[in-house]
């Protein structure tokens, strides 16, 4: 027998659907207005036309896009060194801060430190000191490119900020898990490596990937050594011209690669919410 | 959701707010006047670097465009004391719009591209471009362009300097480029780049003054048309004329040469690029 619904049935759902277009068009009304408003209040500026020449030049973005392009590919490349690095010195000194040997006690205190003096410097003057002072030391075996030593520089600082993410993460897993763990005859390393760290890292995707985000876009602070990067490439083109528009050039591919790490971040947290819901660990 | 009156009440907003931007913003004035009646407000970058001026204090007077820069004022009947300098980063230099500044002045090359973003003045300075290095360095003894062409090179970003390196000497490795000349002075030194592009009075004050062991290469010939540098002012601005028509008297009455007998008198001398 098929389902048959009730004329009462029938009448909540068409209540349902007409509320449901009537926010449709509130919703849709409300954008359209706000869309109008800001468009005239942007276009009727005065100085809208001098401003839309500056900034939305099609023809600076066509010159502009293979340089900043090119740029571009200098932030993509010490993204991903820097960003291995970074995962891997990070996870270390989260490992030694949350370790609990008396023996380990110095190891503790140097990350403490490290962390604390990372997190606390400017990234700008790091890069400085790294960049132009450890070269001035004149040690031939430390290469003097502008690059290297500005990756080093961002893996300094960025290590201490995910350092603190993952120790989080260690600190989050139930000490439960620990002591069964240990119950269960594995020792300290083992239970790090198979209960704890998964645990951890699971809690704390999102955060890394948001470090991730931004060390994509900090990258580009390595200019100040002389390295040109997209918005280097950018600023080179605007000083020639006095045109903006190959910032936005850069801007815009910028965003163009954040927009799928965001989505993917996203994604990521809400598979593992309804994963630990269906485990019933809440 | 709303009631009817909070309804009409948003709708008559938006219609109100629509009709209203428009009249508004045709009240504003157009094209870019003076910033302060009675006073000329002149802009520079901060710091400020000789020998164009002294001590990073434009209000002193000291240095080539310090004193360019109050003989303009004087020229258009502005005495010393009703002078306003203000602080300008490039890039409030060249935003669209009208300035803070009535013009600005801080080595700023002229060129038919930017004539369509900013108006210059005629040029006060001609400009020749110069590489320098420190002793020791691979291109110490260069004598020629094509000597350069190994060499790493350094120039600050937004100067022709940087289109110097790019077009005139076109070297194998990609130049770096930087924020300041104190960073670069700081990378040359370091051995981080081999030689440095900057204009000549810059060249020899940066070798005399910052550069421990530093020297001239050479200046790069002179180009068809000249180099000048010119005093900056908003696009369509209405004292371009005036401020033009100051620069040319100063130049023919021989004052700007006087100016940089003062303070650029040793700049001559630098070995030509062949």
């Amino acid at each position: 027998m098929t389902y048959q619904p009730s004329a009462l049935q029938l009448q909540r759902e068409a209540a349902k659907r007409r509320a449901s277009r009537r926010s449709i068009f509130i919703a849709l009304s409300s954008t359209l207005a706000m869309g109008f408003l800001i468009t005239i209040l942007v276009t009727g500026a005065q100085g809208y036309e001098k401003v839309k020449e500056s900034f939305f030049n099609w023809e600076y973005a066509q010159k502009a896009l293979p340089s900043v392009f090119e740029g571009l590919l200098l932030n993509l490349r010490v993204l991903i060194i820097a960003e291995f690095f970074v995962l891997l010195i990070g996870l270390l000194i989260a490992i030694a801060r949350t370790s609990t040997s008396p023996v380990l006690y110095p190891v503790r205190l140097v990350a403490t430190i490290y962390t604390d003096l990372f997190r606390g410097l400017p990234l700008l003057l790091v890069l400085l000191l790294v960049g132009l002072g450890i070269p001035g030391l004149r040690i031939s075996w430390i290469p003097n490119s502008a690059v290297v030593l500005g990756t080093v520089a961002l893996v300094l600082t960025y290590s201490a900020y995910v350092a603190e993410v993952i120790r989080a993460g260690i600190e989050g897993v139930n000490p439960t898990q620990r002591q069964a763990a240990r119950a269960l005859g594995l020792n300290q390393a083992q239970t790090l490596e198979h209960v704890v760290l998964p645990q951890a890292f699971r809690n704390v995707t999102p955060p890394l990937l948001n470090d991730l985000v931004s060390l994509q876009k900090d990258s580009g602070l390595i200019s100040v050594l002389g390295a040109v990067d997209a918005i280097r490439a950018a600023g080179i083109q605007t000083a020639q011209s006095f045109n903006f528009t190959p910032y936005l050039v850069a801007g815009a591919l910028f965003v163009l690669l954040t927009i799928p790490l965001t989505r993917f971040t996203d994604w990521l947290t809400r598979r593992q919410d309804s994963k630990q819901r269906a485990q019933g660990q809440w | 959701m709303f009631n009817t009156k909070i309804k009409v009440a948003l709708v008559a907003l938006v219609a109100v707010v629509a009709i209203a931007i428009p009249v508004i913003n045709a009240q504003q004035s157009s094209g870019c006047g003076q910033i302060k009646e009675g006073v000329l407000t002149i802009g520079t970058d901060d710091p400020a670097y000789g020998p164009w001026f002294d001590n990073n204090d434009p209000a002193n007077g000291k240095g080539y465009e310090a004193a360019v820069a109050y003989a303009v004022a004087e020229e258009l009947g502005y005495s010393k004391d009703k002078v306003e300098w203000v602080k300008v980063p490039f890039n409030k230099v060249i935003q669209p719009g009208c300035k803070t500044f009535d013009f600005d002045i801080n080595q700023v090359s002229i060129t038919d591209e930017r004539k369509k973003a900013v108006d210059f003045s005629s040029g006060y300075y001609d400009v020749s471009q110069t590489v320098i290095t420190v002793k020791g360095s691979k291109i110490a003894g260069a004598k020629s362009i094509a000597d350069l062409k190994g060499a790493k090179l350094g120039a600050q970003v937004g100067t022709t300097s940087y289109a110097t390196i790019t077009d005139v000497i076109k070297p194998d490795q990609d130049p770096s480029v930087f924020d300041t000349n104190d960073v670069a002075k700081q990378a040359l030194a370091n051995g981080q780049i081999d030689g440095l592009v900057v204009d000549l009075p810059t060249a020899f004050y940066i070798t005399a003054v910052d550069l421990e062991d530093g020297l001239i290469v050479g200046q790069f010939p002179a180009k068809a048309g000249g180099e000048q540098f010119g005093l900056v002012l908003s696009k369509d601005s209405e004292l371009t004329k005036d401020v033009s028509a100051a620069v040319d008297a100063l130049r023919a009455n021989g004052t700007l040469a006087k100016i940089a007998d003062q303070w650029l008198a040793s700049t001559v001398g630098a070995p030509v690029l062949k």
